[in-house]
């Protein structure tokens, strides 16, 4: 029952290490749901990339690798700040904690407007699919145009779940400063870090299946 | 559940370990290794992920439940991949026209 | 003695009220009492267009509607029945009620993402009815690439939207009942205590959290192509229709075990209750459905064999497609099994149940037959597969989702329904029923396709007596709903436990108090173990 010192306590709950297990083990499945959502376009991605190997080796060397890969090192030390949230939340280090949700929040915003530039580099190259969509050095432009949908399709899911976990994160800090999380108390700091991470795996599986398809190859 | 409280240190060398892995396929991509190329680039990918997944999302730490539920989700998106692919790889096998 | 105002006991129907009450609550068991005034309503109106498909048949020529309409009939039927109706049903209705009763929780293991579920179901039919009233949608339930996607000038992506929404009021469910399963049970409800009802539910909604999402992305893909033209599924482009029709049965495929699962865990109850013996095989029937869940996601491509899928991954297909059917057999023959020097009584959910074996296991073997390339190349696109889809939708689904809600019936609303008449619609049922569909699977067989309204005359009496059979299962269906309310005020008053059943959920009041019980019990009896209720009399109404 909800008590003054465990206030959190839900009804339904007989303990707060059941109910933290609940959410953790409801996240986890959460994350698998997503795994299968995203795996839906990755399957899409794989069929025609076997089936189109020449067109998508063209496309994804028009994207710029080197944004692509600083990029990526963006995330992965916005998951390293996050995960340095949860521990400092599991230590009860309450400015730590706003802190380094604080950078996460940052480095997440530099991704996703390191994105917003890519795309709009794409739309002025003409290589976003549509009736003016054109790649140059490429016979079949349906094949590369359809990388770039996938491309779009993939980024944009990608940074939709980019821009919500950016709202998890600002509630967070929002609530961190009013002092809500303890040593004891942290499973929403947890919860939003199993997120969190999982957008950046995600982005770890995109990044080469995107930019580095056969980039050996002389351009 | 007692919580396992990580260093620093083990964080800080995870994304470390992550920022080398990054550089690593981005390199190993400019190298001609033909078919083997998307094998390292999706290994590669699959270390990261695992560091991530261990590291970060402590799964290391964590229970038989939570281990069963994220090998299950990466079983079942490998059966849709693989499945899928059944089809389009073996198409022509038979010489039945068409297909 | 103080006989001053006698007070009534309070349970979790009289505990608050007015519509903010019921609107926002986390309770579980009205959460389910409002998934059941939902889906009813959707039946109704898959029935409606049901209705009127059945008319048209009943001459060669058509006439009653245009084949644009007709295409717009059967593709609402399908969406309306399987996303607004037999997808939520059992799970949403008995499971959301009974599923924490039964391992002796309080409530699920998230209330407020329970109600979420329910309000996703209720938009996402918003979307579906919108589209519906709006001019319809045309492209079958199937919404096969390219002509959802580039040709059919219907509202393609209102209905695709709301069964998106509702996809995650199943998905939700779903987390909710795994977690459930493994964090709530009472002290002494280990895994292999469970009723076989909570197994079902359990293997369900592992397929409800694995497959769900798949149809999510394929639906956005649709939308996308839709509305950007990106190429996926358009062959001008290089896209592949089939890649459409793999992600879509991914889904579509387990989805029919997600409606038939819950169907076999109420007739596993019932079966038991209403032989006073325990389920023969208690351990392999559970396992049987966490089988069934994990199999039926490897024999999709059984709904491709003719679409230009390899040959060789359509005989994989099949062949995996008959182990799946293992599985239900075994269920089948151990509900037979408990049946053997059962006492036996014949109370309406028993009746329901003994509907479900026989008319399952018709529609169940029928499936072999589709499941064989060869057979399947001659009956696929026929009324074959419309019988053999009914038999186990209607036949057996909606059967056990009937017996479920008259043996639980008591048990929610402390009334008990009047039992000759429910005998009475029950016979109803089981005759219109077969009479709609026995009918059909000759059709097909002799080569009436689905999805069209003209055809040769020599089909004609067959079709006449499936409309008639649908006649007669329409009466079937109105007269529960009757009894069903009258029941609410009219119905003799039910005590705990009017069937003598075992679990727990008929150890406390019926209706039940607001946490489900006054105090938490502690388990220390198998599933079906009668020696625990001895004494306790079977009331029928």
């Amino acid at each position: 029952m909800a008590s003054a010192e465990s206030p959190a306590l839900q009804v339904q709950f007989d303990t707060e290490a059941q109910q933290k297990d609940a959410s953790t083990l409801g996240m986890w499945i959460f994350l698998i749901t997503e795994v299968m959502f995203f795996g839906g376009m990755f399957t899409a991605y794989t069929v025609y990339r076997r089936a189109y190997s020449d067109a998508f080796a063209a496309a994804s060397a028009s994207l710029n690798v080197t944004i692509g890969a600083i990029n990526t090192a963006v995330l992965l030390v916005s998951s390293f700040t996050m995960v340095m949230a949860v521990r400092a939340a599991q230590l009860g280090q309450r400015r730590a904690i706003v802190l380094f949700l604080v950078l996460a929040l940052i480095f997440g915003g530099i991704f996703l407007g390191v994105k917003a530039y890519e795309w709009n580099e794409k739309f002025e190259q003409h290589h976003v699919p549509g009736p003016s969509f054109h790649l140059d050095g490429v016979t079949q432009q349906g094949h590369a145009q359809l990388f770039f949908s996938l491309y779009f399709a993939m980024t944009g899911l990608h940074a939709a779940h980019m821009v919500i976990g950016v709202g998890l994160i600002a509630w967070l800090i929002w609530l961190a400063r009013k002092g809500t999380f303890t040593a004891e108390y942290n499973t929403p700091v947890d919860m939003v870090g199993l997120y969190w991470h999982f957008v950046d795996i995600i982005w770890i599986f995109l990044f080469p299946l995107l930019y580095l398809i056969d980039r050996h190859l002389p351009r | 559940m007692t919580e396992h409280v990580d260093s620093i240190r083990t964080y800080t060398l995870v994304l470390l370990a992550l920022l080398a892995l990054t550089a690593a396929t981005t390199l190993v991509a400019f190298v001609d290794l033909g078919a083997f190329s998307v094998v390292a680039a999706l290994a590669i990918a699959v270390c990261k992920m695992l560091l991530v997944a261990l590291f970060f999302m402590h799964v290391r730490h964590s229970t038989k439940l939570t281990k069963l539920v994220v090998l299950g989700g990466l079983l079942w998106l490998v059966i849709l991949l693989m499945l899928t692919l059944s089809d389009f790889t073996t198409r022509g096998w038979l010489g039945v026209p068409g297909r | 003695m103080n006989t001053a105002a006698i007070h009534e006991r309070e349970d979790y129907l009289n505990v608050s009220h007015g519509l903010k009450s019921w609107l926002l609550t986390k309770d579980h068991k009205r959460i389910g009492l409002l998934y059941l005034a939902t889906i009813t309503l959707f039946f109704f109106l898959g029935g409606l267009f049901a209705t009127i498909i059945r008319i048209e048949l009943l001459t060669p020529g058509g006439g009653l509607v245009s084949s644009e309409t007709y295409n717009k009939l059967f593709t609402m039927h399908g969406v309306t029945m399987i996303f607004f109706f037999l997808i939520p049903s059992i799970p949403a209705v008995l499971g959301n009620f009974f599923l924490p009763m039964m391992i002796g929780a309080r409530d699920l293991a998230f209330p407020r993402i329970n109600l979420l579920s329910w309000y996703l179901l209720v938009i996402g039919g918003l979307f579906a009815l919108f589209a519906m009233l709006a001019g319809g949608v045309d492209t079958g339930w199937t919404f096969y690439t390219p002509y959802s996607t580039t040709y059919s000038n219907t509202w393609v992506i209102a209905t695709a939207l709301g069964i998106f929404v509702a996809g995650f009021s199943s998905i939700l469910t779903g987390l909710n009942f795994i977690v459930t399963v493994h964090r709530m049970r009472a002290p002494g409800m280990t895994w292999f205590r469970m009723p076989l009802f909570v197994w079902a539910h359990y293997a369900t909604a592992l397929i409800q959290v694995l497959g769900t999402p798949v149809l999510a992305v394929t639906i956005v893909l649709v939308f996308c192509e839709r509305v950007f033209h990106i190429g996926i599924f358009d062959p001008a482009l290089g896209g592949d229709p089939v890649l459409f029709q793999h992600l879509f049965w991914f889904y579509s495929h387990p989805a029919v075990y997600i409606m038939i699962l819950p169907a076999m865990g109420v007739v596993s109850e019932l079966v038991s209750t209403f032989s006073r013996k325990a389920i023969f095989g208690y351990r392999v029937v559970a396992f049987s459905s966490v089988a069934i869940a994990v199999l039926g996601f490897l024999v999709w491509g059984h709904h491709m064999f003719v679409s230009g899928q390899s040959v060789f991954a359509g005989m994989a297909f099949s062949f995996l497609s008959y182990f799946v059917a293992i599985p239900s057999a075994i269920k089948v023959f151990n509900w037979t099994a408990t049946l053997y020097k059962g006492s036996i009584s014949y109370e309406t959910p028993m009746l329901y149940a003994f509907g479900f074996i026989g008319l399952f296991t018709i529609g169940g073997l029928t499936g072999l037959f589709v499941a064989a390339l060869g057979i399947d190349v001659h009956v696929t696109d026929t009324y074959f597969v419309v019988a053999h889809f009914h038999y186990i939708m209607v036949g057996g689904a909606i059967m056990a989702y009937l017996g479920g809600l008259h043996y639980w019936w008591p048990k929610m609303t402390g009334r008990m329904y009047p039992e000759a008449w429910a005998k009475l619609s029950a016979l109803v049922i089981f005759l219109g029923f077969n009479l709609t569909f026995f009918p059909q699977f000759i059709l097909g067989y002799l080569g009436m396709p689905r999805r069209y309204h003209t055809y040769p005359e020599e089909f004609q009496v067959l079709h006449v007596l499936s409309t008639a059979g649908a006649s007669v299962l329409a009466v079937g269906y109105a007269i529960p709903m009757i009894y069903f309310a009258w029941s609410l005020r009219h119905g003799k008053m039910a005590g705990a436990n009017p069937w003598g059943a075992t679990g727990l959920e008929w150890k406390t009041a019926s209706p039940p108090p607001l946490h489900n019980f006054d105090q938490m019990p502690v388990v220390t009896h198998d599933a079906y173990d009668y020696s625990t209720v001895v004494g306790e009399a079977v009331e029928v109404g």
